[in-house]
């Protein structure tokens, strides 16, 4: 696996010396966590207890902002750094050379994952240290739906760059999506409050699903394993489509 | 005619093969290629043989059909008929194992921003599990003050050099440069040329695209020219210029009333002169004849000079020849 290897820290080293998608993918879920986390704190509210599923507007946000940040990863910066490369040749090169598709994608999910778990670690420590967060009520079950959801948006943003002809054209999309999906999926301003309308089509987010897949064991409602099979499933058939899409130029 | 020249051209190698004591397979061959995007014929019943160690030239004007064939080599495009074999692999079915085989110099390909020119070195040298000695490659290819560049900070002549090293980087047996002197200024160029001939030297057999005659004259051993998708002559250079522009201009100046004489030579076609000077035209061997006939006649031609036709002649007919035909 020497070429694997080789590969994977050469992303990784490219994607440190991006400071664009560096800042997206890190800085803004954390500017985020900052600026909300001043707004409401992490006091429950006894008036309203069903607005943050009882629980303190940073306990209820924190898995969220773990969601935003996995999903920027997949909705914007693979897709972005796929589809440059096809559009600079990068991909063309690499397949004349007898670097396979499987080594290409692979090692730039890798590296999407590893990201993810460091902006979650990020988001994580400082809500413990700024903001009170609580430690998850199953450490276990975060940690898989966690798990689940890098999975899910390392597919979709494989697929994303695999049929978007370039990188404007990646980040234009990926750049919608991600908004859309963090105002619909509660990941700013909660589910609770949005009319029937604006959740109903929440539901169609995959970001939602992660969210609660998340959230509810972080707070202690167990693992919700409903929206973790959905979340399965828009992984295998991201996944799936991805592999079909895929074209080296 | 012209498919019956093909014919002969493509000919030529298996007759040499029969008639030489090494009966080697050709590293490339190609039979009946055809390649369309749509309605759009690009490669129309192309074919050739490429032998091991030569530097083979595909040479044609922007558009022809070229590079869809050398892609069709590689495995990188499905051809619609014909067979395409190299080193014995077929490179729809055995892309993987060929294209490690293979070393490839892409027009419009990149490498990513801010990849270093060592990043790029060692990433390729890793394909195929071989360590390689940096320093010496970097000295090779003239890149060793780049070795920290980004790719994106290299001048254009410095992005080829890195192409074709990291072509080379895994000790291929073929070798396709595709266009790698377009857009570099001429010292550049000539550098390139350099290196081609350096790659010949390990060994390496060498498919060179072009549009640049001169490249393609000084470099291959044999070329293909290719208009329109088709390939409408294949021979060494020398051999394309008698064959298809045979004629030779040589002109001097001299005193002499009568030149009779040399209208009568057989490899004259025409003389003409005005006043002292003095233009003949001709076929091979017509310089040594002329000059021959004048010295023999005790006349000392003063400022001759010969006009051989080039293989821009022959890429202007051949390309001139295609309207009336189609």
């Amino acid at each position: 696996m020497g070429t694997f290897r080789r590969m994977a820290w050469l992303e990784v080293k490219l994607l440190v010396r991006e400071p664009i998608t560096l800042i997206f993918t890190f800085a803004f879920p954390l500017l985020v966590l900052a600026v909300l986390g001043q707004v409401f704190g992490n006091t429950p509210d006894p008036e309203q207890p069903e607005v943050f599923r009882g629980v303190g507007p940073m306990d209820y946000y924190l898995p969220g902002y773990i969601g935003l940040s996995i999903a920027a990863i997949g909705l914007i910066a693979l897709p972005v750094h796929l589809a440059s490369y096809r559009e600079r040749g990068v991909l063309k090169r690499y397949r004349a050379s007898g670097l396979s598709a499987g080594l290409v994608v692979g090692s730039q999910a890798a590296v999407g994952a590893l990201a993810a778990i460091v902006g979650a670690a990020l988001l994580t420590i400082v809500g413990f240290l700024g903001y009170d967060v609580h430690i998850p009520e199953s450490v276990g079950g975060v940690l898989l739906g966690f798990a689940a959801s890098v999975v899910c948006f390392g597919a979709i943003g494989v697929l994303l760059g695999a049929v978007l002809p370039s990188a404007r054209a990646a980040q234009g999309l990926g750049l919608m999506l991600f908004f859309a999906m963090m105002f619909l999926s509660g990941t700013d301003g909660p589910r609770e409050i949005l009319g029937d309308v604006m959740r109903g089509i929440g539901e169609a987010f995959p970001l939602t699903h992660s969210f609660i897949v998340m959230q509810d064991p972080w707070i202690g409602f167990g693992m919700n394993l409903g929206r973790l099979a959905i979340v399965l499933v828009v992984a295998v058939l991201a996944g799936l489509a991805a592999v079909r899409a895929f074209r080296w130029e | 005619m012209r498919t019956g020249r093909s014919a002969r051209c493509i000919g030529t190698p298996s007759v040499l093969r029969s008639r030489g004591r090494v009966v080697s397979e050709p590293v490339i061959a190609v039979e009946h290629l055809h390649k369309r995007y749509g309605d759009t014929v690009a490669v129309d019943d192309v074919s050739f043989e490429v032998e091991r160690g030569e530097i083979f030239g595909l040479l044609g004007p922007n558009g022809a059909g070229k590079t869809t064939t050398v892609e069709c080599l590689q495995g990188l495009r499905r051809p619609d008929g014909g067979t395409v074999r190299v080193l014995g692999l077929e490179p729809q079915a055995e892309g993987d194992a060929l294209r490690r085989r293979i070393g490839s110099q892409l027009q419009d390909s990149g490498l990513p921003a801010r990849m270093r020119v060592w990043e790029a070195l060692d990433l390729f040298a890793s394909v195929v599990g071989g360590e390689v000695e940096l320093d010496r490659l970097l000295e090779q290819w003239g890149l060793a003050d780049k070795r920290s560049a980004p790719f994106a900070s290299l001048s254009g002549g410095q992005q080829q050099r890195l192409f074709v090293a990291l072509a080379l980087v895994h000790d291929p047996e073929v070798v396709f440069l595709d266009e790698m002197t377009t857009g570099l200024d001429p010292a550049a160029r000539r550098v390139a040329w350099d290196l081609i001939r350096a790659i010949r030297e390990r060994g390496t057999t060498v498919v060179l695209v072009t549009h640049f005659m001169d490249e393609a004259e000084r470099l291959c051993d044999r070329v293909g020219v290719v208009v329109r998708g088709r390939l409408v002559a294949l021979d060494t250079p020398p051999r394309l210029v008698t064959r298809h522009v045979p004629e030779i201009r040589v002109t001097f100046s001299a005193d002499v009333p009568d030149l009779s004489f040399l209208s009568e030579l057989a490899c004259v076609r025409t003389v003409g002169r005005w006043g002292r000077r003095v233009e003949v035209e001709g076929v091979d061997p017509v310089v040594a004849l002329v000059a021959n006939a004048l010295v023999q006649r005790g006349i000392t031609p003063e400022g001759l000079r010969v006009d051989q036709p080039t293989l821009e002649d022959v890429f202007l007919r051949l390309t001139g020849e295609i309207p009336e035909e189609a």
